[in-house]
């Protein structure tokens, strides 16, 4: 029982994690139709800014591991990876507005081995052990052992999940957002800045991602500058899961994928569960390509 | 003068000889030489069947590696672990062990294509390229997790069979079977698939089977492939075989212009030369090489080798002739 | 063709809560010029894609020559004697003119994959053929001086040739004309209806024509089914179409007799 109580939590803050990627992806397709392969490499960044700016608060004697502290590292990442994410839209992605599908998907491999292999040579290529940023506890409540950190990325997630609701929903931008992501020519006829609306998707699907690098370094040992390809690839299987372009589906379907993952890592079948997400992934690709949120688009004829 | 009959598998025969008498006198070559023009005539395989594939039938796959880990590892059980049964069979002739291995490499890679495109064809773009990308990973973790062929640390002490024969008779044959399987009236059906699957099939075309075939042909050359690498570098594990092989040999078909022949021989040539020569800048060069990418996709999408009758080096690297039976733009 | 042509009963095809298209049945005779047409989204298009195999219907059975088509892939209804044109130009515009309608043959070729490899003197033979016939066919329809150009550079009235030649490569006995006027000045929707009766007379083919242009279509059609909201709604000559109350208030969205229809 507290086993399968250990798994709940650690597939719910997995979860979380893959959710906060898949928001990411799920949000850029809406608005542009296209699989930013890039955005994997940000969630690495956003890891390695905390990593970074924690050492040079302890350096500079901020109260580096208190909770404050912790809260600020992780505002700095987001806000880092917001911009990366609108500078690379900018330079690799906005000049391939009207090009084929296929032009763009290249570059957007090319931006990912820029970041990874940029990343290798500036980081260097070793695992670095990721700091505690927050003030680490672990509970022990009969049987399960809870770290303060888990909880910590439970909250922020659903936190950011919340005032991205919030945002997209309740704001000017969010109906904006939502209005390209239906049909863009249309949006920019009502006086919709269609480009301004992409960078800021941009950005908030990055610094989402950012989040989700701090929090993974939070919850696993090390990270490394080749640590977005694994849950990158699996948060885009959410998104897909979920329904691209949908972003409950992106959260929903991030949750499942990191239950199922907790679930076969628990089992003897554990080396293949990357294999498993991709089962799924080709699983769901045939049978509801429109995921378990999304919705069907007919091409006329 | 008969029709092309002659002419194109003249050519053809040429090729191989030409390669034949390239081994005979290959003692003469620095060893490292050799490696190299052995890898760039994988490389040519690789693209060639790729570009079947992506450029003129216009499926996006993104696992091109998986089906050239499947033939690298079954040719190498082939010569390998199970080379004491099979070598009475072939009376211990190792010149007819070894183009068994690698065909038999290059069915199982065939049949491995079937089993991807089969559920995979009948999405489009983007998805069919991450459909691809996941079969290839899952190819991958497959050959990590099964110990019988080395598990993650992959296969070692492969003999070392591959010489300039096998290797560039391969290439002839490989482009010649792309080239003459789309200069047909069958084969422009690979063009109008790639350019409205929806309209060619209201003309009777059977555009699955289209798919298929292009996917079952790319895979079975790039198990082939896999083989003459695999016992041309004398070691393989799985993580050789990753996203990141299949996209430089993306990059190799998208550089030659998508749907060229002979573009996608010379980007599959330079790029397997440029790789050699960036190996000493150690880490920059994968950092050059994604920079050159981004800046080709945004400058200049349509490949560089767009034009490659003006292009003159081309004149000097093989034969004049067989060069422009290839070249010869592909109408009636 | 049989005597029995075209077929459809009581066809209906629903996209999740829209019905587009509801209980049609109409018939195309062997050899008949039949017009389609029907205020805008009454449902043409889609019964082209209904009996070109693009949809599948939700109720209802279409059949061609006797056999049920219903629910084949489109190449197999091709195969089985219907061509099409699109609404919006869908030629193969990277592939020349010569290609598009070389292409189009495939039904009838004897090759595959393996003689394209072997390259007898069968295969040879064939290439000569097909490359004479196709030289024909676009002779025939004035295209054969651009027939090395891509397609997608043609002006818009020679693509528009084109897709008509193309789908006569197929050798059908149906051909399904979606809009071929559209675009088109008066003078060249003349030449389409001269074009569109020759090729009637000469292959010897029923045609299903949906169009817009009054003119063109009274101008000759045999026979007219008219649609509204995915109903049909009238049938019959030029003439009693043209009289038909139902059509007039479909059209004017105003009955003369009755007022406003909306």
């Amino acid at each position: 029982m507290t086993e399968l109580l250990q798994q709940v939590i650690n597939g719910l803050s997995l979860g979380a994690i893959y959710a906060l990627i898949a928001l990411g992806y799920t949000m850029v397709y809406g608005v542009l139709r296209f699989i930013n392969f890039a955005h994997s490499d940000v969630f690495m960044l956003g890891a390695f800014t905390a990593f970074y700016s924690s050492r040079a608060m302890g350096r500079w004697g901020f109260a580096s591991g208190g909770f404050l502290g912790g809260l600020l590292v992780l505002v700095i990442s987001m806000a880092a990876c917001a911009a990366v994410g609108i500078l690379i839209e900018r330079l690799a992605y906005r000049p391939l507005r009207k090009r084929s599908t296929l032009t763009v998907l290249i570059t957007a491999i090319g931006v990912s081995l820029l970041l990874q292999n940029g990343g290798q040579m500036v980081f260097g290529v070793n695992p670095k052990a990721f700091p505690n940023i927050f003030p680490s506890q672990t509970f022990k409540l009969g049987g399960l052992v809870i770290n303060s950190n888990q909880l910590v990325v439970l909250g922020v997630a659903l936190a950011l999940l919340t005032a991205l609701h919030w945002i997209v929903q309740r704001t000017r931008i969010g109906t904006a957002m939502r209005a390209v992501s239906f049909n863009a020519t249309a949006a920019s006829l009502v006086g919709i800045d269609t480009n301004r609306i992409i960078s800021f998707t941009f950005g908030l699907g990055s610094a989402l991602a950012g989040a989700g690098g701090v929090l993974y370094g939070m919850n696993y040992p090390s990270i490394e500058p080749l640590m977005g390809n694994s849950p990158g690839l699996k948060a885009f299987i959410a998104a897909v899961l979920g329904g691209i372009g949908s972003l409950p589906g992106a959260a929903l379907g991030g949750m499942v994928l990191g239950f199922v993952e907790t679930g076969v890592s628990g089992t003897r079948w554990s080396t293949y569960r990357d294999a498993v997400a991709f089962a799924i992934l080709i699983g769901i690709l045939l049978f509801r390509p429109a995921g378990l949120l999304g919705r069907n688009r007919i091409e006329k004829v | 003068m008969p029709s092309w009959l002659n002419r194109s598998q003249l050519v053809l025969v040429a090729a191989l000889l030409a390669a034949g008498l390239a081994q005979f006198f290959s003692n003469h070559l620095d060893s490292y030489v050799l490696s190299v023009a052995m890898g760039v005539g994988i490389n040519i395989v690789l693209a060639s069947s790729l570009n079947l594939i992506n450029g003129f039938t216009g499926q996006f796959s993104l696992g091109h590696a998986g089906f050239m880990a499947v033939g690298a590892y079954t040719s190498a059980v082939l010569t390998g672990k199970l080379a004491a049964q099979l070598n009475p069979i072939f009376g211990g002739h190792i010149y007819l062990l070894f183009p068994f291995a690698l065909v038999v490499g290059g069915l199982v890679a065939a049949v491995a294509g079937g089993l991807v495109g089969a559920p995979s064809l009948r999405l489009k773009g983007d998805y069919l390229a991450i459909v691809t990308l996941g079969f290839g990973e899952i190819i991958k973790v497959i050959f990590q997790n099964v110990e019988f062929v080395g598990g993650a640390k992959g296969l070692n002490a492969i003999p070392d069979y591959s010489n300039l024969f096998w290797v560039f008779g391969t290439t002839a044959i490989t482009v010649y079977t792309v080239w003459a399987l789309l200069n047909s009236t069958y084969g422009r059906g690979f063009l109008a698939v790639a350019d409205d699957e929806i309209s060619a099939e209201a003309m009777g075309l059977n555009t699955t089977r289209y798919k298929m075939v292009a996917f079952v042909v790319g895979a079975f050359f790039a198990g082939i492939a896999g083989g003459l690498f695999a016992h041309l570098n004398n070691s393989i594990n799985p993580s050789g075989f990753d996203f990141n092989k299949s996209i430089e040999i993306v990059v190799m078909v998208i550089l030659g212009g998508m749907g060229r022949h002979t573009g996608v021989i010379l980007s599959a040539i330079l790029l397997t030369v440029l790789t050699e020569l960036l190996r000493q800048f150690g880490d920059y060069r994968m950092v050059i090489y994604s920079l050159l990418l981004i800046v080709l996709m945004i400058l200049r999408p349509q490949g560089l080798m767009v034009w490659p009758f003006k292009n003159p080096l081309w004149f000097y690297l093989k034969a004049y002739w067989p060069f422009r039976m290839l070249a010869r733009r592909p109408t009636s | 063709m049989s005597a029995t042509g075209l077929q459809l009963n009581k066809v209906t095809i629903r996209f999740g809560g829209l019905t587009a298209v509801s209980e049609v049945s109409a018939t195309v005779r062997p050899g008949e010029l039949a017009g389609l047409i029907g205020p805008n989204g009454a449902g043409k298009t889609t019964v082209f894609n209904l009996i070109t195999g693009v949809y599948s219907p939700t109720e209802g059975a279409i059949e061609f020559a006797g056999r049920a088509i219903t629910g084949l892939r489109p190449f197999e209804i091709t195969a089985r004697g219907i061509a099409r044109t699109f609404q919006n130009i869908r030629l193969f515009g990277s592939l020349t003119v010569f290609d598009n309608v070389r292409v189009a043959f495939h039904l009838h070729l004897r090759q595959g994959p393996g003689q394209s490899l072997s390259r007898g003197p069968a295969f040879h033979q064939e290439e000569r053929e097909l490359t004479e016939r196709t030289r024909e066919l676009l002779e025939i329809f004035k295209l054969d001086r651009v027939r090395d150009e891509p397609a997608r550079s043609l002006p818009y009235g020679d693509q528009r040739r084109l897709e008509i030649v193309r789908a006569l490569a197929t050798q059908p006995e149906l051909l399904l004309l979606d809009e071929p006027a559209a675009g088109m000045n008066p003078a060249e929707k003349v030449e389409l209806m001269k074009l569109i009766q020759f090729i009637q007379e000469r292959y010897k083919l029923a045609i299903l024509l949906v169009e817009h242009d009054m003119k063109v279509v009274m101008g000759i059609c045999q026979r007219i089914h008219v649609l509204e909201y995915g109903r049909k709604i009238a049938e019959g000559t030029p003439a009693q179409v043209r009289e038909n109350p139902a059509v007039i208030a479909a059209y004017l969205g105003y009955d003369p007799e009755n007022g406003p229809t909306k």
